[in-house]
């Protein structure tokens, strides 16, 4: 009896040293959902926590980022204090930014400066910096080097004209040769927040703007904007598939993989996924920068995806979350991710890094992709950038089906945004 | 002392009470334990939906910023096109699955319940679809009515019932019959099996009796069949109806929040998530709650269902 008492005594001692000697705190960070994404993060955040004597538990969330901004809502609007730290998409910034504390009194300029331009003000939220980008996505073209080859062309397209004719040729000619499901050109034109990125890419290299300029003005309606989504009504049916307007990004990459499309317009996965050993496309396709269109106005556009670091502001620890954002972000950790997991940096510098290039030289082709790049308008509309996002893909998606025009769809489009903006964004 | 304390409490609670009152005073305790189940779980989320319309709430700002605006929700659920769209869209889709569900199901209840060899194996292949979850099943019927890999454009073209490949999901005719042929594939073997318990509790002499009257095989499904059946069926109807018109994973997986498949409870969620905007998400949902009750009634009334 006696010695069980003692035992007890000895635990309880025990018990309140542990506590007395931990020092550090226990931050929750949520990011990626499943494979390489969940195990990277993982092992780069308990790195953080060895060198810190912190504590890191890593909440998995659901991989559909729809999905994953519900259960961010349910979290920040409840007020809880659960998780601490957030990856958050591109467009949440703007969404939820004010429920994310401002980075800027963590990170100096000079911190910040490494990192693609585009993204670092995609990630303030009314002159705050609330989110820090993590790594990147962006639209980009990829084409059948062989089938361009066999059909006396040298160079991928620069314009969309040029893209049209030679999707045009290779079409007919491989249909001729016995393929009857060959396609010029797979997109995504379902109606959903893709065809927004897809569409937002046409638009912006005929000169026609992004929807919402950063100041929170509509500018949707204008004749570039109406020639733009044009252009891409035209392709359905002749170089695009009709189901086109019901393809997602797999859908696409479906077509596309199979090897019955010259060209499409996707994420950077999809490299991976061609080059994969089963794939039969594998080593017979590379990718550029989208073409911009044939008049004086015209310009490269790629749409920026990706993820970013936030704190929340329920943090009971927000300096140390800042500083696991920090090393998160930091130049070692981009290069380790770009190498294993073939995650596109958010450091303009890692692009040219010997290891990253040896590791995946296309990684290293899609650098000048990014000088291109076009942000949603999420920062200026803030908490109603879905609704602006809905509205815009929706218009787009009735001219694409042959249900409305163009100029009357921009038009009512404009109102519908007036409405949606109301006395302020 | 404390047994003399019980004795009076006993006393005070019995005595002047007839046997009817305390019956139904047990009757009550005995009930409460669900009623407060029911209460918090149904009772409370509809008490604070129905509070919530009456506001404007966007779940998507810091301090959270919320205001009574009345009935100013539902004047905008009235004047929203899109939201009358989707409630078309929504009877459309359940008049017309829940129609050919039951002729179908009634057809293949008829058929597993004939006495034929591997019948057992036969019901139970049958529920497959039905057992697979929605959003697995809608999302491989995208994939096969995809116009260019789909293995539906394949097959027809191959039978030659079409001369070209279709964009099932695309073409804005096609997208509806597209999606109801899929909840059609799903749900018929539920129908099938609701059916073919009611036309196990048909007695077999019934039919040797109609037999021996003379009747032939229509005469006896009309005459026998059909209205034993009665019963069955209108559970059956009721089921499927309030389902389909909750339908959301099948839309929602193969067609998005597009306008011509839209459904009530996409728009709702859509409103609620993708924009945060509860007040006007809660008025909706209020709105797909009444257009619900407005079927019970409708069966209740038009085919006397028994209440009770």
């Amino acid at each position: 009896m006696k010695r069980m008492w003692l035992a007890i005594v000895v635990a309880f001692g025990g018990l309140l040293g542990g506590a007395a000697f931990a020092q550090g705190v226990t931050l929750h960070i949520s990011c990626g959902a499943v494979g390489t994404e969940l195990q990277l993060c993982k092992e780069e955040s308990q790195a953080w926590a060895q060198k810190t004597g912190n504590t890191v538990v890593v909440v998995s969330t659901p991989n559909s980022t729809s999905d994953r901004l519900a259960l961010y809502q349910q979290q920040l609007s409840a007020q809880s204090s659960s998780i601490d730290i957030y990856q958050i998409d591109v467009t949440y910034p703007g969404i939820l930014g004010s429920y994310f504390i401002d980075l800027s009194k963590y990170f100096s300029q000079s911190d910040l400066s490494p990192f693609i331009p585009a993204l670092i003000s995609n990630d303030q939220y009314e002159g705050k910096q609330v989110a820090i980008p993590w790594f990147n996505d962006a639209g980009v073209l990829y084409y059948r080097t062989d089938l361009l080859q066999k059909y006396g062309y040298s160079n991928p397209p620069t314009t969309w004209t040029e893209l049209t004719q030679m999707a045009q040729k290779i079409q007919a000619g491989e249909r001729a040769n016995g393929n009857p499901k060959f396609w010029g050109y797979v997109w995504q034109g379902d109606s959903y927040e893709g065809l927004t990125c897809d569409a937002l890419e046409w638009i912006y290299s005929f000169g026609g703007g992004t929807i919402v300029d950063p100041q929170g003005n509509i500018t949707i309606d204008n004749p570039q904007a109406a020639e733009a989504i044009n252009m891409a009504a035209g392709w359905v049916g002749t170089i695009s598939p009709p189901g086109v307007l019901s393809y997602q990004e797999e859908d696409a990459r479906g077509v596309w993989q199979a090897g019955n499309a010259a060209f499409m317009r996707n994420w950077p996965y999809a490299y991976s996924e061609g080059q994969s050993a089963n794939s039969p496309i594998k080593g017979k396709f590379a990718i550029a920068v989208l073409p911009k269109a044939d008049t004086p106005q015209g310009q490269h556009a790629a749409t920026l995806g990706g993820w970013q670091l936030a704190v929340s502001r329920f943090s009971q620890h927000p300096a140390e979350a800042a500083d696991l954002v920090k090393y998160l972000t930091s130049d070692s950790v981009e290069i380790d991710r770009a190498v294993k997991g073939s995650f596109l940096p958010s450091r303009l510098a890692v692009y040219d890094n010997a290891q990253v290039i040896q590791a995946h030289d296309f990684i290293h082709a899609l650098k000048p992709v990014f000088s291109s790049a076009v942000a949603r308008p999420s920062t200026a509309t803030k908490d109603k950038y879905n609704q602006v996002s809905s509205a815009f893909w929706t218009a787009v998606h009735n001219v694409l089906a042959g249900q409305a025009q163009a100029n009357q769809a921009l038009a009512g489009l404009k109102q519908q945004l007036t409405r949606i903006k109301g006395a302020g964004w | 002392m404390q047994q003399t304390a019980i004795e009076a409490k006993r006393r005070r609670g019995g005595r002047g009470m007839s046997l009817e009152r305390r019956r139904a005073r047990t009757a009550w305790l005995f009930l409460a334990p669900s009623l407060i189940v029911i209460l918090l779980v149904a009772g409370y989320p509809l008490f604070r939906t129905i509070q919530l319309s009456f506001t404007q709430t966007s779940l998507l700002q810091f301090p959270l910023k919320s205001h009574v605006v009345g009935f100013l929700n539902y004047k905008f659920l009235l004047q929203d096109s899109q939201w009358w769209h989707s409630v078309l869209n929504t009877v459309v889709f359940t008049v017309v699955s829940v129609g050919i569900e039951t002729v179908l199901g009634l057809g293949i209840a008829m058929l597993v319940n004939a006495k034929f060899p591997g019948r057992g194996a036969m019901r139970t292949a049958m529920l497959i679809p039905w057992a697979i979850p929605t959003v697995v099943s809608a999302q491989m019927w995208r994939w096969m009515y995809n116009d260019v890999y789909g293995v539906i454009n394949d097959i027809f073209m191959k039978l030659h019932l079409t001369d070209k490949a279709y964009a099932w999901l695309a073409n804005p005719k096609l997208m509806m019959p597209a999606v109801i042929s899929v909840d059609v594939w799903k749900t018929t073997p539920f129908m099938a099996l609701l059916l073919l318990a009611g036309l196990q509790s048909i007695p077999g002499e019934l039919y040797e009796a109609g037999r021996v009257d003379g009747a032939n095989p229509w005469q006896n499904f009309v005459r026998v069949t059909l209205p034993l059946l009665r019963p069955a069926l209108l559970v059956a109807l009721i089921f499927r109806t309030l389902d389909a018109l909750r339908v959301f994973d099948a839309i929602y997986v193969m067609t998005g929040t597009n306008p011509n498949t839209m459904s009530m409870a996409v728009y709702a969620r859509q409103q609620l998530v993708d924009f945060g905007a509860l007040g006007y998400g809660s008025a909706m949902s209020v709105g797909i709650f009444v257009i619900i009750g407005l079927f019970v009634v409708a069966y209740v009334v038009s085919l006397g269902v028994e209440v009770d």
